[in-house]
């Protein structure tokens, strides 16, 4: 008779913990330029190992290199550089505003400004996204009005939706960008379901699921590559894998798959993996899983490859879970200086201009700053009715809603 | 007028406004090719085409989340859960982002969107087969839910709740779908073609949502019921000549209270009956919402008869279902209180 040792759990650790050295080395970084980029109509079985390799095309010199390069002109280089520079400084701005009280809650992007920006920019209209607290880039990069972000923020009296969600969870149908829940991995299986309502009636929109790592984990992740898988859905599923899921890191959702993109794999979706921090690669990933989706080739799923260098949010303090200088460790860099030396060395930009647009963009959020606060902030001025409260529970208030109205008061 | 089945009728309601209505499109698990494991999509994927009508992978969340992001874009979906029981990984798609949609977005985003889910027991289901879960759906901010008890009212309220702007539980009782049953499960029941409320008109009509139905008038006592116990009400009325007044609620949430308040008002005494597990049931809503109204016209305590808290049991199906005989005692125990 065989007899067996007794049996142990295995609870998956981080390679560092606060105190050690950061260590990124199990992340295996191929060179710019060296994944192949496969033609639009390729058979995913043939392309499997995408889900295990980083697809990028700025080297360590700022150079643009390989067959993912080469889809930007400098202008549109300059306005993404733009989109993520004001991106930061209107996390930085929100972030001093919530310590000074002035709202409740933020959540910041900071190193992983890229993705949600030109993303939105290998988008067209119409197309639409169904984010994560984590993708306000794709407002800034559309355009969205600066003053109706913080007017939100703050909860005041010009916030659009009237003071109902919590702070950063926008929604702006116009630009294409679904209501955000809050609640984990609900939103990636509507964008299949949204993809698959513009295939039935014969549209030529797209949509776009956006996760984080951790929650992959949840069954609504499964449900929507099962949907995508089936129904060869129009839609890009998008994975942001910045490391960390508040202080649990990536492993623990990932169990032993060797990557998130691996996931796709046993659906047969075309998965991808991108270096998140370098903003052509994004866009050029980007822009191939879109016309796939629009030539109703189906679903491709994409994990980008970055690192959460803030904290989850203003209710989180990551120096109690991960060395402090992690973050100066990760070997992606930071989006926006790599962006800035592949511009210089394009000749298009430099540390002047550089300056300069961080003094004018620094202005800029500021006076929408101030525009914003003068219609009030979350305890003080301007604020949202009470009676705004019952509204827009249905189309038409039924009688019990009304009934409590009147009791309240307002 | 016709007559149907309620399945006939429900199904009847779909092909009405799947003709009328391009976005309408109906899906779940086997409601595609095969027509749902109770036929009440039978037929429709063939007339509609596949895109309109189709088989969903076995996995409820995935269907109502789907389904969120079709009303979000602009269809109407009627989807099927194939028991209410199976619901639950469904839940979180329900609660937090199809009843919210319209309050979060400030009306950007809303979800015209119907959930029908068979509902109840006495059909020997067991605990998986037979649960009345409208409790759940009730206490949520942004959902309707409707239990209708009859042919008729079926494809009425159906086409009204595929035509409303909100998201709408739609309950079946399955054990109605063939013909009333008013809990003599000794007895064989009358079909649905040999009796009047078995007659549907053809083509549109709706019914509005938020407004009961007297289905016997009464002078003694206020039965509040909905679904099969409508009938097991009246079988108790008959067997014990209580002089009872038996309002189907139909619609429990938007609630007719002024159906309700008028009839107690009247009787001065209120009997609630719902197959759910007694412990915060709707009847425990009904209660609070009768007493507030009508406080002073009360003779008799408010009676509640439902199931048991205890899960839907196999075997004992009949010792748990709330039948003629436990409703028709508390009818009379309300009379001599």
């Amino acid at each position: 008779m065989t007899t067996y040792a007794p049996l142990t759990l295995h609870v998956p650790e981080p390679a560092v913990r606060p105190g050690g050295t950061p260590d990124f080395s199990n992340v295996k970084i191929p060179k710019a330029g060296a994944v192949p980029r496969p033609d639009i109509d390729v058979d995913p079985e043939s392309i499997r190992d995408l889900a295990f390799s980083i697809i990028r095309v700025l080297n360590r010199n700022g150079e643009a290199a390989g067959p993912w390069a080469g889809l930007l002109t400098d202008e549109e280089l300059v306005e993404g550089m733009r989109h993520m520079m004001t991106l930061r400084t209107f996390d930085a701005r929100m972030l001093i505003a919530q310590r000074q009280g002035k709202t409740s809650f933020y959540m910041q992007h900071l190193g992983e400004e890229a993705i949600s920006c030109a993303f939105r920019k290998a988008l067209s209209p119409g197309d639409m996204n169904f984010p994560t607290y984590r993708q306000a880039g794709l407002l800034i990069a559309d355009g969205y009005s600066m003053v109706d972000m913080m007017c939100q923020v703050y909860s005041n009296s010009r916030d659009p939706l009237k003071g109902r969600q919590l702070p950063v969870m926008y929604s702006s149908k116009e630009h294409g960008f679904f209501t955000i829940s809050g609640n984990l991995a609900t939103q990636y299986v509507q964008a299949v379901g949204w993809a698959m309502a513009s295939a039935i009636c014969n549209d030529t929109k797209v949509a776009a699921a956006w996760i984080g790592d951790g929650s992959t984990a949840e069954s609504d992740f499964h449900a929507a590559l099962v949907f995508a898988s089936t129904y060869k859905a129009p839609v890009i599923l998008n994975i942001v894998n910045n490391q960390w899921a508040i202080s649990t890191f990536q492993g623990i959702a990932r169990g032993g798959s060797g990557t998130f993109a691996a996931r796709g794999l046993g659906f047969g979706i075309p998965s991808l993996r991108v270096d998140g921090n370098d903003y052509l690669a994004v866009y050029a990933v980007a822009k191939w899983a879109i016309e796939r989706a629009r030539l109703n080739l189906g679903p491709t799923l994409v994990e980008y490859v970055t690192y959460r260098v803030g904290a989850h949010s203003t209710s989180d303090d990551p120096s109690a879970y991960r060395p402090k200088t992690e973050s100066d460790a990760w070997p992606l860099g930071d989006p926006i200086i790599r962006l800035k030396n592949h511009l210089i060395m394009r000749g298009a930009w430099s540390d002047e201009r550089h300056k300069q647009a961080e003094a004018e963009i620094l202005d800029t959020v500021i006076a929408a700053q101030k525009e914003a606060e003068s219609y009030g902030t979350l305890h003080a001025g301007g604020k949202p009715s009470a009676r705004d409260m019952f509204d827009g529970v249905y189309a038409e208030m039924p009688p019990h809603l009304r009934r409590q109205r009147q009791q309240a008061g307002v | 007028m016709p007559r149907m089945t309620m399945i006939e009728a429900i199904r009847d309601a779909m092909d009405v406004m799947m003709a009328r209505d391009q976005r309408v499109v109906v899906f779940g698990e086997d409601v595609g090719y095969f027509g749902g494991v109770f036929r009440c999509t039978a037929g429709l994927q063939q007339k509609y085409g596949k895109t309109r009508c189709f088989d969903a992978p076995i996995n409820e969340a995935g269907i109502v989340g789907a389904a969120i992001g079709m009303a979000s874009y602009g269809l109407h979906p009627c989807i099927e859960i194939q028991f209410a029981d199976y619901m639950y990984p469904a839940y979180d798609q329900i609660v937090s982002e199809a009843a919210r949609l319209r309050y979060r977005s400030n009306g950007e985003f809303t979800c015209p969107l119907v959930i029908r889910m068979p509902t109840g027991g006495g059909i020997f289901g067991g605990q998986t087969h037979s649960q009345s879960p409208e409790a759940l759906f009730t206490h949520v901010s942004g959902l309707k839910t409707v239990v209708p008890s009859n042919p008729y009212d079926a494809k009425g309220l159906l086409i009204a709740a595929i035509e409303d702007p909100d998201p709408v539980i739609f309950l079946e009782p399955k054990r109605l779908y063939n013909g009333p049953f008013d809990g003599h499960h000794d007895r064989p029941i009358t079909p649905w073609s040999k009796n009047d409320l078995g007659e549907v008109p053809s083509g549109h009509f709706t019914l509005p949502l938020g407004k009961a139905s007297i289905v016997r008038e009464g002078a003694a006592v206020t039965v509040l019921a909905y679904g099969t116990m409508v009938y097991v009400a009246q079988a108790a009325a008959a067997e014990t000549g209580v002089d009872a007044e038996i309002i189907d609620l139909r619609t429990l949430l938007p609630l007719d209270m002024e159906t309700i308040t008028a009839s107690i008002k009247k009787t001065g005494r209120c009997v609630i009956v719902h197959e759910a597990t007694l412990t915060s049931g709707f009847g425990a809503e009904l209660a609070a919402l009768v007493q507030e109204a009508c406080f002073f016209q009360l003779e008799a305590p408010i009676a509640r008869v439902t199931g048991w808290d205890t899960p839907y049991p196999h075997a004992q199906e009949w010792d748990y279902f709330p039948g003629p005989a436990r409703v028709g005692r508390a009818l009379v125990e309300t009379m001599e209180a």
